[in-house]
Formats: C-alpha cells, sequence, structure tokens
C-alpha cells in the first residue's frame, strides 16, 4: 500500500512540474510578457523598460527565467495582483471557499440524482425510463452550461421569484439560510452535466456487477432481491464513483467558471474573468496553475482512496 | 518501385458502403438519423437562410429595437440595436459550425500524430507523449481556453487553433490505444517483414484500420469545439462583434433577460440543437462500428 502511495505520489509531481512548463509557456504568451504594465505608464522610455528587464532578471535566458520562476512558486510566492498589490495566493485562497462550496453542492446534487437515475436504468434496461434517461443525458451534456443557467434566471427568478438572480447573499443579511437561498439556482445549473455523466456510469457500473458471479450467489443462497441489489449491487457499482468523481473536477471548475460568471457567484471563476478584464495576468496565470493543481490533487486523492476501499486496485 | 508489392494494393475493391453492415446499423440509429437531418437542416438554413429574409444582418434600424418574433417581418424579433435576430443568427451559425469543423479537423491532426507515435514506438516515446497529453488534461479547458484566448488576442482563426489546441487529448489517447493493440497483429508483423519503413507502417497500415474510433470521436469533438466556442464567445474573449456567431449573440443578452428573452432563449436553441445533433451522430456510428451490436 504505502509502495503504491510514493508510486502515485511520484507521478502526481511529475505532472505538475510538466503543468508548470505549459503554464509558463503560455504566460509568455502575454502581450508584452510580465513587462506589460511598466509599457503602459505614459512617457517611460525604452531605456528605462531595458533597466526594469534587467532588474527583474527578464534578460536572463528563459530556462534560467523559468527555473526561477517556478522555484518562487513552490516557495508560495506567486507574485502580486496588478490591481490591488496583494499577493496572488492570498487573492486566490479568498475566493475558494465560494468556489469549493458552489462545486461541493452540486458534486452532491449530482450524486445522488445521478446514482438513482444510473441504477434505475440499469436494473429496468431497455425500458422507457431507461432510454429517457439515456437521451435526456445526452441532451444534458449538449446544453452550454451559461445557457442554462440564462433559462433558470429566466424562470425561476424573473417569472415564478422562488430564487434570487444572482450574488451569494443579501447584502445585509449572509445568514446560513440565505446564503443557502441564494444557491439553489447555481448549483442546480453546475450539476445538470454531472448528472448526466454520474447516470451514465453508473449505469454501465451496475450492468457490470450485476453480472458477475458473485451476484448469482448472492440470489441463489436465497437473498431477497432488494438486499441483493442495495448491500451487493450498489455497493460495488459505486467503487469506480470514486475515480469518476476524482476525474470530474476539470469540467466541475470549468462550469464553475461559467456559473459564477451568469450568477455573479464571489468564486474562483469571476475572479479569473474579472482579472481578465484587468490585464492582471499575475492573477490569471495564478489561477491557471491554481486549478491544475486542485485537479491533481482531487485525481490523486480519488485514486488514493480507490486503492484504500478496493485491494485489487492496490495489489494490481 | 518498392510500393508496387505493399499489401495495400492487394486489397479488394472497395465493397459498397452504403449497403455495408454498417451503414445498415447507423441508419436504423433513429436518434443519430435525426442528428444527420437536423444538421442537414441548419447548415442548409445558415448558408441559404440569409438570402431569403428581408433584412441584412449589419442592418441597424434604432426605431426598431427590441421588436418582438413574428413583428415587422422579424422572425425571431430584433437585438438592443434593432437588427435582425434572424439573420444574425444564420450568419453566426456559418462561423459557429465553420469554427467547430476547422477546430476538429486541426484538433483530430494533433491527436492522431500524437496517439500514433504514442502507440506505435511505445515504451518512452510513449510515456512521454502520454504525460504530455495527461499535463494537457491537468487544465480545466475552459481556464487554457480563456487564458491562451485573452493573450493572443485573436481573430476567428486563431480561435479555431487555440480550440484545437485544447481539444486533442481525448483523440491522442483513443488512437494510442488502438494503435497499441493493432501493432500485435499478423498485418503490422507481414509490413515489417515486407521491410516497409516505419512511417509507412503507421500512417498506411496502422492508421486506416484505426479509423472507426477517430470518426466517432471526431464526431463528438465538432460538438466540443462548437459548445467551447459558444463558451469563449459568450464571456467575450472569442469571436468579435461585429462578426456574429452563437455564442457572442447571447454576450449581452443576460441584462435583457427580463425585457427582451428571445435574445437569449434563440441563439442558446440554435447551440443546443446543434451539439446535440452531433452527439446522436457520434453515439449513432460508435453503434454502428462496433459488429457486436448487432448480437444484442
Amino acid at each position: 500500500m504505502l509502495r503504491y502511495i510514493v508510486g502515485r505520489i511520484g507521478q502526481s509531481l511529475l505532472l505538475l512540474f510538466l503543468v508548470s512548463i505549459i503554464g509558463y509557456f503560455v504566460l509568455l504568451l502575454a502581450p508584452g510578457g510580465p513587462m506589460s504594465q511598466f509599457a503602459l505608464t505614459p512617457g517611460i522610455s525604452k531605456q528605462d523598460l531595458d533597466r526594469i528587464a534587467e532588474q527583474m532578471g527578464l534578460n536572463r535566458p528563459i530556462i534560467v527565467q523559468y527555473a526561477d520562476w517556478l522555484w518562487h512558486l513552490l516557495q508560495g510566492d506567486w507574485g502580486a495582483s496588478f490591481r490591488d498589490n496583494r499577493p496572488v495566493l492570498t487573492v486566490i485562497l479568498d475566493h475558494l471557499p465560494a468556489t469549493l462550496l458552489l462545486m461541493g453542492s452540486a458534486t452532491a446534487i449530482a450524486m445522488t440524482l445521478g446514482v438513482w437515475i444510473g441504477i434505475m436504468g440499469a436494473i429496468r434496461r431497455y425500458s422507457i425510463f431507461d432510454y429517457a434517461a439515456t437521451v435526456g443525458a445526452m441532451i444534458a451534456l449538449s446544453v452550454p452550461t451559461f445557457w442554462f443557467g440564462l433559462i433558470a434566471i429566466y424562470v425561476f427568478s424573473l417569472n415564478l421569484g422562488w430564487f434570487p438572480a444572482g450574488n451569494m447573499y443579501t447584502i445585509g443579511s449572509g445568514s446560513v439560510g440565505d446564503v443557502l437561498w441564494h444557491l439553489v439556482l447555481p448549483a442546480s445549473v453546475l450539476a445538470l452535466v454531472d448528472v448526466a455523466i454520474w447516470s451514465r456510469y453508473m449505469r454501465t457500473a451496475t450492468l457490470d456487477v450485476i453480472n458477475q458471479d458473485f451476484i448469482k450467489t448472492a440470489r441463489a443462497k436465497g437473498l431477497s432481491p432488494r438486499r441483493v441489489l442495495f448491500k451487493h449491487v450498489v455497493g460495488n457499482a459505486l467503487l469506480p464513483m470514486i475515480t469518476l468523481a476524482g476525474l470530474q473536477v476539470p469540467a466541475l471548475l470549468g462550469g464553475a467558471l461559467v456559473t459564477e460568471t451568469v450568477f455573479t457567484w464571489p468564486g474562483m471563476g469571476r475572479l479569473f474573468l474579472d482579472s481578465l478584464g484587468y490585464n492582471d495576468y499575475p492573477v490569471v496565470m495564478g489561477l491557471l496553475m491554481f486549478s491544475a493543481v486542485l485537479v491533481l490533487i482531487g485525481n490523486l486523492l480519488a485514486d488514493l482512496i480507490s486503492a484504500f476501499v478496493d485491494p485489487r486496485i492496490r495489489l494490481a | 518501385m518498392m510500393s508496387t508489392v505493399t499489401p495495400a494494393n492487394l486489397d479488394l475493391p472497395p465493397e459498397n458502403w452504403w449497403r455495408s453492415r454498417t451503414a445498415r446499423r447507423f441508419r436504423r440509429h433513429r436518434l443519430a438519423m435525426f442528428g444527420v437531418v437536423m444538421i442537414a437542416v441548419l447548415t442548409i438554413a445558415c448558408v441559404l437562410g440569409p438570402y431569403l429574409l428581408p433584412y441584412d444582418q449589419l442592418f441597424i434600424d434604432l426605431r426598431a429595437r427590441f421588436a418582438p418574433p413574428m413583428t415587422g417581418g422579424h422572425i425571431f424579433g430584433t437585438d438592443p440595436l434593432g437588427r435582425d435576430v434572424a439573420a444574425r443568427l444564420f450568419h453566426a451559425g456559418r462561423i459557429s459550425l465553420l469554427v467547430g469543423f476547422c477546430a476538429m479537423l486541426i484538433s483530430i491532426v494533433i491527436g492522431t500524430v500524437i496517439g500514433v507515435l504514442s502507440g506505435y514506438y511505445g515504451g518512452r516515446v510513449d510515456a512521454a507523449l502520454m504525460r504530455f497529453t495527461d499535463a494537457f488534461l491537468s487544465f480545466p479547458s475552459i481556464f487554457l481556453l480563456l487564458a491562451l484566448a485573452a493573450f493572443i488576442r485573436p481573430d476567428p482563426l486563431m480561435i479555431t487553433v487555440i480550440i484545437a489546441v485544447t481539444t486533442w487529448m481525448e483523440v491522442a489517447r483513443i488512437v494510442s490505444t488502438e494503435v497499441r493493440s493493432l501493432r500485435e497483429r499478423d498485418f503490422i508483423l507481414a509490413a515489417h517483414m515486407l521491410g516497409l519503413s516505419n512511417r509507412w507502417i503507421m500512417f498506411r497500415e496502422l492508421l486506416p484500420n484505426a479509423i472507426g474510433p477517430i470518426i466517432v470521436a471526431a464526431t463528438l469533438t465538432v460538438a466540443r469545439a462548437i459548445l467551447l466556442e459558444a463558451y469563449v464567445s459568450f464571456l467575450g474573449y472569442g469571436i468579435q462583434p461585429p462578426l456574429p456567431s452563437w455564442g457572442n449573440m447571447l454576450n449581452g443578452a443576460q441584462q435583457y433577460l427580463g425585457s427582451a428573452p428571445w435574445l437569449a432563449i434563440v441563439p442558446g436553441i440554435a447551440i443546443t440543437l446543434a451539439v446535440t445533433s452531433f452527439n446522436f451522430i457520434g453515439d449513432g456510428l460508435r453503434d454502428a462500428l462496433d459488429a457486436r451490436s448487432d448480437l444484442s
């Protein structure tokens, strides 16, 4: 087990290294590079720009600059925001809880609904319900999340007036109930794609398990169909769902970005878009790297938990 | 010439594709056929539509701002500048469908080359290329896409390239897996014994045999590319006005949601229809190319 954990962490670190290389080359594409903010100063001369480049070490070979950048990144020095000069990491961590709350709620909704739809589809295979769930999932995967958000606001907020059209809390209130009330629409919108994916995977996983010998044994022992289903089938079909939860992190983060934009939810996604609008490249780069780190952590955790609950994985 | 004895020349004449089992399975797939018809209708509407409408997509008529659908000859109403939404929708469709299709082509080329190389050579080449692929997959694609689009400040061609750069990874993985299993087959051994070059074996022997999964991936990639274009353009970093795209038509729609909901509803339905159709076709192709589906 220890060997598996160490190997898996090593893999993640290697990936993190590759991710940092790609991230650095994206950074180089920024117009004017890191010098852009100084070039905007009215009346700045070429000599001044050269001097600043010299001071910032931008005239060194690219490999050296990259190593330097990575070294600072690892030490938690992610640069300062162009907007208010606060450390990038602090700015990001300020916006992280709102995003985690949104993503967590969406995942909870998606798991509950998706797993249920998946199981029902598998045990009533080729029924009308199964067919509707399959087609429904494919349509759900094709609807742009932001558009679904707009329609949800139009119906549930503007016409029915059940939920607020945006923001995380009413100014002056901010109680738990108030936040939850604001959370309903964005979390449901973000969950839509996930419900589709979870239900498809759960259906396949359930069908895989149903046809295995130990299920026949359980039935042959005379266990009630209910008990076989909930204890033996569902328990085992849920195992691959742990990996799925890890694999869903990038899509969920991307979905959170647009959902937060539509619902003015003060999370990382909105921060990313606001920072793009302000040409705040350090924060943009920081968020790009941070989102990749979240993805790697998600996958790593999912694999470690799978290995912990399923001996077949760690012994393979 | 060496090539005169290649196994490719020993192939049987191509069978009639329309009557093949695969084509028959595809035609029986109702959702896929719905997708094909829908894409045909959308394409024809986008190509011919603008010629049939009374209004030009760029014609601004401030007296006719926010005309609701089906008034004054505006089938889908007008936008905040009084431009005809229907005319813009068809022009936008040309851009969105074209960007989606071209992004898919580039994406397939990148993904196929990386996949074939890693699957054929295996070992260290495979490990290096697949880790590279994994690294790209670690970025949420919208984050990477937006950062690139904002840094490069692109025209439609660059948007297409950027979308391709963020969508090739799935294809690379699929092709790599496929080639890795084909590599062990007898016909590849025979090709080696004939002394064919690695390049010939990779692109003339292995690739044609892996074409099924590539076509499926290509169809699904068109769907993804259209969706991604809609996302970046909606967020303001994709196709720039006055050039319309389905995504940027939705860009300002949120603030008029209460007074002019058709501005949000109409383009959204177009995107959903196009993406759903390509997904249906992809699903139908996957089932049709899987010979086992006849047995069940």
